[in-house]
């Protein structure tokens, strides 16, 4: 099987989309002509391949990139467009938020709005909190948009392929971080379903829920875990909206306990709906209160060893799991 | 006009250290480790950050983007403190939270550096207005790309500071490319100083890489916003002679357009000036070099021997207590 860094899986899905369906055209700043040369990030070659009508340089300017978007995709195009770095959402989320998760309900289900938003995002760079700013749960809490955050190459290629062919406003967000590892992908065509949890690693005795970056260090605190004999149960979201609970209560329901890891900050994040979820729906199944490991309410700090600080990882992750099993 | 002539030594000292200070930059991100993070410098630009500081009193106050450095440098900052910060160790002047990106000083009227391309024209105004409000006799300078010129920002901030008649000079600082887009590659203005006729404002070109001509024209605009004439847009004409920031090989631009600006590099035509004018030795040009070097290395110095902040200090100078 190929292997490829999640920037490969995603060249690949746009590359495979706009050879399948001519109404895919992609826009963004640098999505053409760009400053990283780099062939692990996910534009790149696509210029040369599909030419500048459907590879679309933009100015930087957000707003126009994300109406863009949305108009041309109630036109049938069905539009891929980047935002460079999650906080730069801010400047799309009129657009997003106020026009494509709305503009379909406001036609009375008469219009609809095919588009794709792809974000890279996640902390680990050093670039301080104007570049790394997760905000997934911003997305998540709009209705009329779906929120997929993938955390392997394989998954990335397959969800994308999905979104793309969906009908609806896609945020896509893609951690930085996963850009470089070489994962495998399967070579043949493969739509990856939204909506649906994957548990990536069975286990008996506890459960965590992450998604995107956490997932590496999700997987290393299993196996370490594992050596003294606690299995956890590893499931990655994949989708934030729709949120796939029959999973989640799934996977509760065997184990008794919960953990939610996430990169993003604590207040309000993403892992505090799951948990409300577990609590409304899955109370009786668990044996201990649930726990959550992730970033501390802080803006994410530039220097290494305040992002560190900032970044959960499989030591916080093995401490909660401990805890919660009082082991 | 006539700039006095410890005006013109200041703008060329300033240069000096500016392009010590990038050059260093760019040799210490080439150790590996060294820097982390980004590394956006504004080899080639110097005139400008030098030209518009050094007509600009202390009181008066800049905001400035990505490309930083050279700006806060000239308009007084510490390269200690900065140096420090750019290393992200704990003596840095925002304590390692911004690293090369977000520097911060407000001890010399730099109150923010934003990195959210078009953000300083709309922070610009506001800091312009208390101005106004306060009836300080200061102004504010906002310094950005041609690129942040197609923000919406850009087009809201105009606006509102032409209609309030705003003591602020909105500085295009025009490189000729935003990222890997040439300027043809993404506005239809011949100049972005055409843009100021939408707002009824004065909209001037100043040759960039001419540090006088910046000086001269910065003068001007801070007159007129004193006097309660309101903003101007300033556009200077640069290029930006490294790349976007330090890893990006510069495939898109012209090998010879490269050279040909290097060959009208803002430093020694000031300093050229300067000795044929009379107004300081050639000999004086060494010992400012030599100078400037010693308060660059000084800066490393100072952010290698600095510490790493602890990791809990991430939790600090999150609300004012
Ligand atoms: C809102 C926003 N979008 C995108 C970026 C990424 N980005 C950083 S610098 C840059 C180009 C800016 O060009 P210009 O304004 O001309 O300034 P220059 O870099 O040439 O000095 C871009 C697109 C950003 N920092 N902020």
């Amino acid at each position: 099987m190929q292997k490829l860094g999640m920037g490969q899986a995603v060249n690949q899905a746009l590359k495979e989309e706009m050879y399948r369906d001519p109404n895919v055209f992609i826009a963004g700043e640098g999505v053409g002509v760009s400053i990283h040369v780099n062939p692990m990030f996910p534009t790149h070659g696509l210029l040369e391949e599909f030419g500048p009508a459907r590879v679309k340089d933009t100015p930087v300017s957000e707003a126009a990139i994300a109406g863009l978007a949305v108009g041309a995709a109630e036109a049938g195009l069905r539009p891929v467009v980047e935002i460079m770095f999650n906080p730069f959402f801010t400047l799309a989320s009129d657009m997003i938020v106020n026009h494509a998760a709305k503009l379909r309900y406001l036609s009375g289900g008469k219009s609809s709005f095919p588009l794709v938003v792809r974000i890279k995002s996640g902390a680990g760079f050093g670039a301080g909190c104007q570049h790394s700013h997760n905000l997934e749960a911003w997305a998540a809490h709009c209705p009329g948009l779906k929120v997929v955050m993938p955390s392997t190459s394989a998954d990335a290629k397959g969800l994308l392929k999905s979104a793309i062919r969906d009908d609806n406003p896609v945020i896509f967000i893609e951690h930085m971080g996963l850009y470089f590892a070489q994962m495998p992908v399967p070579e043949e065509e493969y739509l990856t379903p939204l909506g649906h949890a994957d548990i990536k690693r069975p286990g008996r005795d506890l459960t965590v829920v992450t998604w995107s970056g956490t997932l590496g260090a999700a997987m290393n605190a299993a196996e370490q875990l594992s050596r003294d004999g606690i299995e956890m149960e590893v499931v990655d979201l994949r989708t934030l909206n729709p949120l796939d609970k029959e999973t989640i209560l799934g996977s509760v329901e065997k184990t008794g306990r919960l953990i939610v890891m996430h990169e993003a900050t604590r207040t309000a994040g993403f892992g505090a709906e799951v948990a409300a979820v577990v609590m409304e729906e899955g109370f009786k199944f668990l044996k201990a209160p649930l726990k959550r490991v992730t970033g501390p309410d802080i803006p994410v700090p530039a220097s290494p060893p305040l992002e560190k600080f900032y970044i959960p990882d499989e030591n916080d992750l093995i401490k909660a799991a401990r805890e919660i099993l009082d082991k | 006009m006539d700039i006095p002539h410890n005006k013109q030594i200041k703008m060329l000292e300033t240069m000096i250290l500016s392009r010590k200070f990038s050059d260093t930059l760019v040799e210490l991100c080439k150790i590996q480790g060294k820097i982390p993070g980004m590394m956006i410098l504004s080899t080639g630009q110097e005139a400008v950050g030098s030209g518009v500081c050094a007509a600009l009193e202390p009181e008066d106050v800049i905001i400035t983007n990505h490309r930083s450095h050279n700006h806060l440098l000239a308009k007084g900052a510490d390269p200690n403190e900065l140096m420090a910060e750019i290393y992200c160790k704990k003596t840095g002047c925002n304590k390692g939270k911004s690293g090369t990106l977000h520097l911060a000083v407000p001890e010399v009227n730099a109150p923010c550096t934003t990195t959210v391309v078009g953000a300083t024209l709309p922070i610009a105004v506001g800091r312009a207005f208390a101005q106004q409000y306060r009836n300080e006799n200061a102004i504010t300078v906002c310094f950005f790309g041609d690129g942040a010129a197609d923000e919406g920002s850009f087009h809201e901030a105009l606006n509102l500071a032409a209609l309030w008649q705003l003591p602020v000079i909105f500085l295009c600082e025009n490189n000729m490319y935003a990222g890997a887009q040439r300027y043809e590659e993404h506005t239809r203005v011949k100049d972005m100083a055409e843009r100021a006729q939408a707002y009824n404002m004065p909209g001037i070109i100043a040759d960039g890489n001419d540090a006088l001509a910046v000086y001269t024209a910065t003068l001007e605009a801070r007159q007129r916003a004193l006097e309660g004439k309101g903003p101007t847009l300033l556009e200077c004409k640069t290029y930006r002679c490294r790349g976007h920031g330090e890893t990006d090989p510069q495939h898109y631009q012209p090998k010879d357009e490269i050279k040909a600006w290097q060959d009208k590099c803002p430093i020694p035509r000031l300093a050229d000036a300067l000795v044929k004018a009379g107004i300081i030795p050639s000999s004086k040009l060494e010992e400012m070099e030599s100078i400037a070097d010693n308060i660059v290395q000084d800066a490393v110095r100072f952010a290698e021997e600095s510490p790493y902040p602890e990791p809990h200090e991430a939790l600090e100078d999150v609300y004012v207590d």
